[in-house]
C-alpha cells in the first residue's frame, strides 16, 4: 500500500496540467471541483499510505521509493525518490488534508472571480510543489519542491496583480525567499563537496563522521533557508504583506503548509541538529533564540494590527518562532506537534477571518466589525474555538503542543532553558492578548459597521463647517445687499419729493390750455412721492430682518466652530460624536449602512466546521499524561533518533502548565477588560511603534531604497562591466580575429584548392621529416 | 633500366597527378578544372594498379574500380552544376561564382 | 631494356604529353581531346601490368563516357571559346600553383626514392598469380570479380545507390526550371571586369576623338 505514495504528488500536478490545458473551458465551478477532487485523491493516497507504512514495524517504516536515477555524476547520484517515513506522512497526510478543505472553502470563496480556473491551477501546483519537497529524500528535490512553492506563492499572493500593491507584495514574498534559497543552496553544494551526498538518510546517518565546522556550517545555511521561509526575523518581512493573496492562499501558503517546510526541513536533518547540538551547541542555542525571539517579535506587532488577516499574519510569524524553539532545543515532536496543531487552528482562524472578510464586503478592518456573532454563527462559532486553541485553553489543541514546546525549552537545560522558557511564556500572554482582542473586536460589543470612522467624522465636521461659513456669509451679503436697497430708496423718496415741489411751482406759473396738463403733472409727482414712501418703509423693513439673519449665521457659524474644536479623543464607539455633522457623512457610510453581513455559504463554512473540530480533539494526538498517550512521538519514532528526552518531573510538569493557563488566562482577561468592558483606552496597548512593526519593515525599505540601492547598483555595475566584460571579451575576439581571417574566405575556389594542396606539401613534409628521422 | 617495378608507377603517377594539380590551380574554366580532377584521380589509379601488381594483390585493382565508379558519379553532378551555372550566366569562370566570400 | 620497360615508357610519354597538353590548351575541347589520349595511355600502363579489365572499363567508361559527357556539355552550353590564358585575376595564383605543384612533385618523388623495399601486408586471399584447381592461371576478370562479390560487396552496393542518387541529383539540378531564372549574384570581380571594360572603352573612345573619328561608332567596335 506504500505504493500509493506515487499517487499522492501524482493527482495534484494530472489535476494542474488538466487545468493548464482545460481549465478556461471547464469554468466555474467544475474547475474548482476538479482541483478539490484531485487533491482530495491525494488526501485519500496519503492515508492509504498511511495505513501501508502503519502495517510495517518499527524501523522498517523508512522506505524509499526510487522513480529514476535523475542526476548521475560520477560515483555521485541523485534519484528522483520519495522518502517516506512517519514524518514525511505526517506531513503529507496533514498538507493534503488541509489542502482538500481549502479548496473547498476557495470554491465558494473564489465565486465570480475571472481567473477562477487560473486560481485552481496555481493551487494544485502548490500543493504538487510541496508535496515534492516533504516526499523527496534528497536536497536537491526537496530545492524543486522549495522553489515550486515560492513561485506559486508569488504567483498567488499577486493573483489580483492588476493593483500595484498585490503586485509588489508578491515580488517582496519572492526577493525575500531568494535571500534563504541562497543559504539552502549553500547548504546543498556543501553537502555535496564535503559528504558527496545530499540524501537525508545518508546526511544523517553519517553526521557523526562529519567534521564540526562543516555539520554547524550545513545546519546554519539551512537554517537561513528555513527562516526565508518559515518566516524568521529577520527575513519574516514578506509574510505580512502577502496577505495580499486571496484568503484562502493565506490559509494554504501562510499558515498551513509552504511556511511549515523551515520547520520540517530542520527536522528532517535532526541527525545533523543533533550532532550541532553535541558539539557546537551555540548553533543549535542561536537557533532557538531566533525563533523564540521572532515569536516574542511578531506577538508585540500583532497586538496593535487593526487589520483582521495582518494580525493572523503576525501570529503565524509567532506561532512559527516557537516551532523553531522547539527545533532549537531538539523537541522535534513538540514541533511537528505544534506545527500540525497550528496548521488545523490557523487554517480555521484564516478561513474564518476569509469569511468574515466575504460577509462584509471585504472590508479588513477589525475596527469596523462588531457583535458578528449574532449575524454570522457558524463562522463565529468556530473562530472562537480557533481563538481558545491558539491562545493555549485547554482542552483544546493549541495547548497541548504549546506546553510541550515550553517544557522542552524549560528542560534544555540550564539558565539559557529558564529564560527560553519565560520568553515564549511572555509570547504566549501576549498571544492569548491579540487573538482575544481580535475575537472582542470582531465578533462582540456593539455592530460598528455603518459607524463612520475618524476620517470620516473628520470629512463629515469640514463638509458641516463648510456648510455654516457659508451660510453666514451670503446671509450678511444679503443683509448689507437689503440695506443697500434701503438707501437707494430713501434716495428715491427724496428727489420724488424734489420732482413734486418742482411740479407745484411750475403749475402755479402756467395758465390757460397748460393749467390741465400742469394738474396731471401734480398728479403723477403726488403718486410718486406716495410710492417711493412706501418703498422706504419696506425697504427698511427687510433690511433690519436681513441683518438679524446675517447676527443668526455668524452665532451658528461661531457654535459650529466651537464645537468643532472642542471635538477631541476618539471618534469611534460613539455615534453621537457626529452629532449634527451626521447629514454631512460620506457616501461611503451610507452605503455600508445599507450593506447587511451574512453567513457564508455552506462550501465555506463546511471546512471550517471540519477544522474547527480538528482544533478541539487535535491535542489527542500527544497527550502527555502517558507514555501510552503518546501517539505522534511513537509513530514518529522511527524518523527522529534524537529525539530529546524530557527529564523535567511530573510535578515541574505540572507546574508549568498551570503556569502557561494562567498566562494565557491573563492575557484573556486583560484583553476582556480593555475591549468588552472598555475598562481601559485600548491606546494603551497599541502603541504606533508597534502598529509599524517597531520600524523594521521601514528601515529596510529605507536602506534597500537609498544606500542599498547604490550597493546593488555597484553590484550590478561589476557585473555588467567585469562579468560581462569578460565573455564579451571573449566574443569580441573571436569577432575580431574573426573579421581578420574572413579575408581568407575570397570566395575563389581555386584559392581553397591552393590551400588544399598546400596542405598536401605541409602533410608530405612531415611525412618525409617522419620516416626520415 | 632493367626489371620493370611498381616504382615506375609511382613515379608516372607522382607526375600525372602534380601536372593535374597545377592544371586545377590555374585553369578558370570548370570544365577544364575537372578534366584535371580526372587526371589526378588516374594519376592515383596508376598508384593503385602498380601497387597492386608490386605486392601482387588484386586488391588495389578493386580500390580502382570504385574510384572509377566515383569519378564517375562526381563527374556527372559536376557537370549538372556546371550546367545549372552556364545557363545562368554565359561563360561564368569558377572566379564569377564568389558569392560564398567572407 | 625488356618489352615491358619499353612499353611502360611509351605510353608514359603519351600520358604525360596528354595530360601536359589538358593544361595548357587554351580551348575546352582540344583539352577534352588531350585527355582522352591520357586516359588511353594509362589503359595502356594498365594492361602492362596485366590489369585487364581495368584497361577495358579505362577505355570504356573514362574515354568513352565520361569524356564525351565532356563534350556534350561544352557542345551543348557553347563553351567551347579560348580561355585567355595571359591573364590572372587572382594575384600570385599562378606563381604559387606552380611552386606547390613542384613541391608536390618534388617530394613525391623523394617519398618514393627513400622507400625501396615494399613492406607492406598481404590480404589474405586474391594474388593477382592464383591459379585454379588445375593450375591454370586465373583469368584477371575472375579475380576482381570474386573479390568485388565477396569481399567488397557491400561497397559495391553502396557504390551502386551512390550512382543511382548521383543520376537523381543530376537531373534535378541540369533541368529546365520555369519562369525566369535567378540571376547570378554580382561579386567584386564584375566590377573591376566592368570598370575595365569601360576605361577601355572611354580610352578607345579617346583615342577616337584624336583621331577625329565619331564616339559613338567607335563605341560599338
Amino acid at each position: 500500500m506504500i505504493d500509493f505514495v506515487y499517487l499522492v504528488p501524482l493527482l495534484p500536478l494530472l489535476g494542474f496540467t488538466t487545468l493548464v490545458l482545460f481549465g478556461r473551458r471547464l469554468g466555474e465551478p467544475a474547475a474548482g471541483w476538479l482541483a478539490t477532487a484531485a487533491i482530495g485523491g491525494s488526501f485519500l493516497s496519503a492515508v492509504l499510505t498511511f495505513f501501508g507504512l502503519r502495517s510495517l514495524e518499527g524501523e522498517e517504516r523508512v522506505v524509499t521509493k526510487t522513480l529514476f536515477e535523475w542526476v548521475p555524476v560520477g560515483d555521485f547520484s541523485v534519484d528522483v525518490a520519495f522518502l517516506v517515513d512517519p514524518l514525511s506522512v505526517a506531513m503529507i497526510l496533514f498538507v493534503t488534508g488541509i489542502g482538500t478543505l481549502i479548496h473547498l472553502y476557495s470554491i465558494g470563496y473564489m465565486h465570480g472571480d475571472e481567473n477562477y480556473s487560473k486560481f485552481f491551477l496555481y493551487l494544485n501546483l502548490f500543493t504538487f510543489s510541496m508535496l515534492m519537497l516533504v516526499l523527496g529524500n534528497n536536497l536537491l528535490l526537496t530545492f524543486l519542491g522549495w522553489e515550486g512553492v515560492g513561485a506559486c506563492s508569488y504567483f498567488l499572493i499577486s493573483f489580483w496583480f492588476t493593483d500595484e500593491a498585490n503586485a509588489s507584495a508578491g515580488k517582496k514574498a519572492f526577493v525575500t525567499n531568494r535571500v534563504g534559497d541562497w543559504g539552502f543552496m549553500v547548504a546543498t553544494f556543501l553537502a555535496f563537496a564535503t559528504v558527496g551526498s545530499i540524501d537525508y538518510l545518508t546526511l544523517n546517518g553519517t553526521a557523526s563522521q562529519m567534521s564540526t565546522p562543516v555539520v554547524t556550517g550545513i545546519v546554519l545555511l539551512l537554517f537561513v533557508g528555513a527562516m526565508g521561509k518559515s518566516a524568521q526575523f529577520p527575513l519574516y518581512l514578506w509574510l505580512p504583506d502577502a496577505m495580499a493573496g486571496p484568503t484562502p492562499v493565506s490559509a494554504l501558503i501562510h499558515a498551513a503548509t509552504m511556511v511549515t517546510s523551515g520547520v520540517y526541513l530542520l527536522t528532517r536533518v535532526n541527525g545533523l541538529l543533533y550532532e550541532v547540538t553535541e558539539r557546537a551547541g551555540w548553533a543549535t542555542n542561536l537557533i532557538a533564540w531566533v525563533g523564540v525571539g521572532t515569536a516574542l517579535f511578531a506577538a508585540t506587532i500583532a497586538v496593535a494590527q487593526n487589520d483582521i488577516k495582518k494580525v493572523l499574519a503576525y501570529s503565524t510569524v509567532s506561532q512559527l518562532g516557537y516551532m523553531i524553539l522547539a527545533v532549537g532545543v531538539g523537541a522535534y515532536v513538540a514541533a511537528i506537534f505544534h506545527m500540525v496543531m497550528h496548521a488545523f487552528f490557523k487554517a480555521l482562524l484564516f478561513l474564518g477571518s476569509g469569511s468574515v472578510i466575504h460577509g462584509m464586503d471585504n472590508d479588513q478592518d477589525m475596527r469596523r466589525y462588531g457583535g458578528l456573532q449574532k449575524l454570522m454563527p457558524i463562522t463565529a462559532g468556530t473562530f472562537i474555538i480557533g481563538w481558545l486553541a491558539i491562545a493555549g485553553v485547554p482542552p483544546f489543541a493549541g495547548f497541548w503542543s504549546k506546553d510541550e514546546i515550553l517544557l522542552g525549552a524549560w528542560d534544555s537545560g540550564g539558565l539559557n532553558g529558564k529564560a527560553l522558557w519565560l520568553v515564549g511564556l511572555i509570547t504566549a500572554l501576549l498571544t492569548a492578548f491579540y487573538m482575544s482582542r481580535q475575537v472582542f473586536m470582531t465578533f462582540f460589543g456593539r455592530y460598528r459597521y455603518n459607524d463612520p470612522d475618524a476620517s470620516e467624522v473628520d470629512e463629515a465636521w469640514s463638509a458641516y463647517l463648510a456648510d455654516a461659513e457659508a451660510t453666514s456669509v451670503s446671509a450678511s451679503a444679503a443683509a448689507a445687499e437689503t440695506a443697500q436697497a434701503h438707501t437707494d430708496a430713501i434716495a428715491a423718496h427724496a428727489e420724488a419729493s424734489e420732482a413734486f415741489s418742482t411740479a407745484k411751482i411750475d403749475a402755479a406759473t402756467v395758465s390757460g390750455d397748460d393749467e390741465e396738463s400742469a394738474k396731471k403733472a401734480i398728479e403723477a409727482a403726488d403718486r410718486a412721492l406716495t410710492s417711493s414712501a412706501e418703498a422706504e418703509v419696506e425697504t427698511k423693513e427687510s433690511s433690519e430682518a436681513a441683518s438679524a439673519a446675517a447676527t443668526t449665521a455668524s452665532v451658528a457659524l461661531g457654535d459650529a466652530q466651537a464645537a468643532e474644536s472642542a471635538r477631541s479623543g476618539p471618534a469611534l464607539g460613539e455615534p453621537d460624536d457626529a452629532g449634527e455633522a451626521a447629514s454631512f457623512l460620506p457616501e461611503a457610510v451610507a452605503a455600508r449602512a445599507e450593506h447587511h453581513p451574512h453567513e457564508s455559504p455552506w462550501h465555506m463554512t463546511a471546512p471550517l466546521v471540519v477544522l474547527a473540530g480538528l482544533s478541539i480533539v487535535g491535542g489527542i494526538l500527544n497527550l502527555p499524561f502517558t507514555k501510552g498517550l503518546h501517539f505522534l512521538e511513537q509513530w514518529l519514532e522511527p524518523a527522529l533518533a534524537h529525539e530529546h528526552v524530557v527529564n523535567a518531573s511530573a510535578a515541574t510538569k505540572w507546574i508549568l502548565a498551570f503556569v502557561a493557563i494562567a498566562a494565557g488566562a491573563v492575557g484573556i482577561l486583560v484583553a476582556a477588560q480593555t475591549y468588552l468592558q472598555h475598562r481601559r483606552d485600548p491606546a494603551l496597548v497599541e502603541r504606533p511603534i508597534l502598529a509599524d512593526a517597531w520600524g523594521y519593515d521601514r528601515v529596510v525599505s529605507a536602506f534597500m531604497g537609498g544606500p542599498g540601492t547604490k550597493l546593488f547598483d555597484a553590484i550590478a555595475w561589476f557585473d555588467a562591466t567585469i562579468i560581462d566584460g569578460m565573455v564579451n571579451g571573449v566574443a569580441t575576439t573571436v569577432r575580431d580575429g574573426g573579421s581578420v581571417v574572413r579575408r581568407l574566405q575570397s570566395g575563389f575556389v581555386r584559392s581553397y584548392a591552393l590551400g588544399i594542396s598546400l596542405g598536401s606539401v605541409a602533410l608530405l613534409v612531415w611525412f618525409f621529416v617522419r620516416t626520415a628521422a | 633500366m632493367g626489371e620493370l617495378t611498381h616504382n615506375y608507377y609511382l613515379v608516372l603517377g607522382a607526375v600525372v597527378f602534380s601536372i593535374g594539380a597545377v592544371g586545377l590551380l590555374v585553369r578558370r574554366n570548370p570544365l577544364v578544372m575537372f578534366m584535371c580532377v580526372e587526371l589526378m584521380l588516374n594519376a592515383v589509379n596508376l598508384t593503385f594498379v602498380g601497387l597492386a601488381w608490386g605486392l601482387n594483390d588484386i586488391g588495389g585493382q578493386v580500390a580502382v574500380f570504385f574510384v572509377m565508379v566515383v569519378a564517375a558519379a562526381e563527374v556527372v553532378v559536376g557537370l549538372a552544376i556546371v550546367v545549372a551555372i552556364m545557363r545562368r550566366r554565359d561563360g561564368a569562370t569558377s572566379d564569377d561564382l564568389s558569392a560564398l566570400r567572407g | 631494356m625488356s618489352l615491358q620497360v619499353f612499353t611502360f615508357l611509351l605510353a608514359g610519354v603519351i600520358v604525360v604529353s596528354g595530360a601536359i597538353g589538358v593544361v595548357l590548351s587554351k580551348n575546352p575541347v582540344h583539352a577534352a581531346l588531350f585527355l582522352i589520349q591520357t586516359l588511353f595511355g594509362v589503359a595502356v600502363e594498365f594492361l602492362v601490368v596485366e590489369a585487364h579489365f581495368l584497361a577495358a572499363i579505362q577505355v570504356i567508361v573514362y574515354a568513352g563516357a565520361i569524356v564525351i559527357l565532356f563534350l556534350f556539355v561544352i557542345m551543348l552550353l557553347g563553351v567551347d571559346r579560348a580561355e585567355d590564358m595571359r591573364v590572372e585575376p587572382i594575384i600570385g595564383q599562378r606563381p604559387a600553383a606552380i611552386v606547390t605543384g613542384g613541391a608536390l612533385l618534388g617530394l613525391l618523388l623523394a617519398v618514393i626514392a627513400s622507400s625501396d623495399s615494399l613492406t607492406g601486408g598481404r590480404s589474405q586471399k586474391g594474388a593477382l598469380d592464383a591459379t585454379d584447381q588445375l593450375g591454370a592461371p586465373l583469368p584477371n576478370v575472375n579475380q576482381l570479380a570474386e573479390s568485388i562479390f565477396t569481399d567488397y560487396v557491400f561497397a559495391f552496393e553502396v557504390t551502386g545507390l551512390l550512382l543511382t542518387v548521383a543520376v537523381v541529383g543530376a537531373v534535378v539540378m541540369a533541368r529546365r526550371i520555369p519562369g525566369a531564372l535567378q540571376p547570378l549574384p554580382r561579386t567584386a570581380l564584375d566590377a573591376s571586369r566592368e570598370a575595365a571594360a569601360e576605361a577601355a572603352l572611354s580610352e578607345a573612345a579617346e583615342d577616337a576623338a584624336d583621331d577625329g573619328v565619331d564616339v559613338d561608332s567607335a563605341g560599338e567596335v
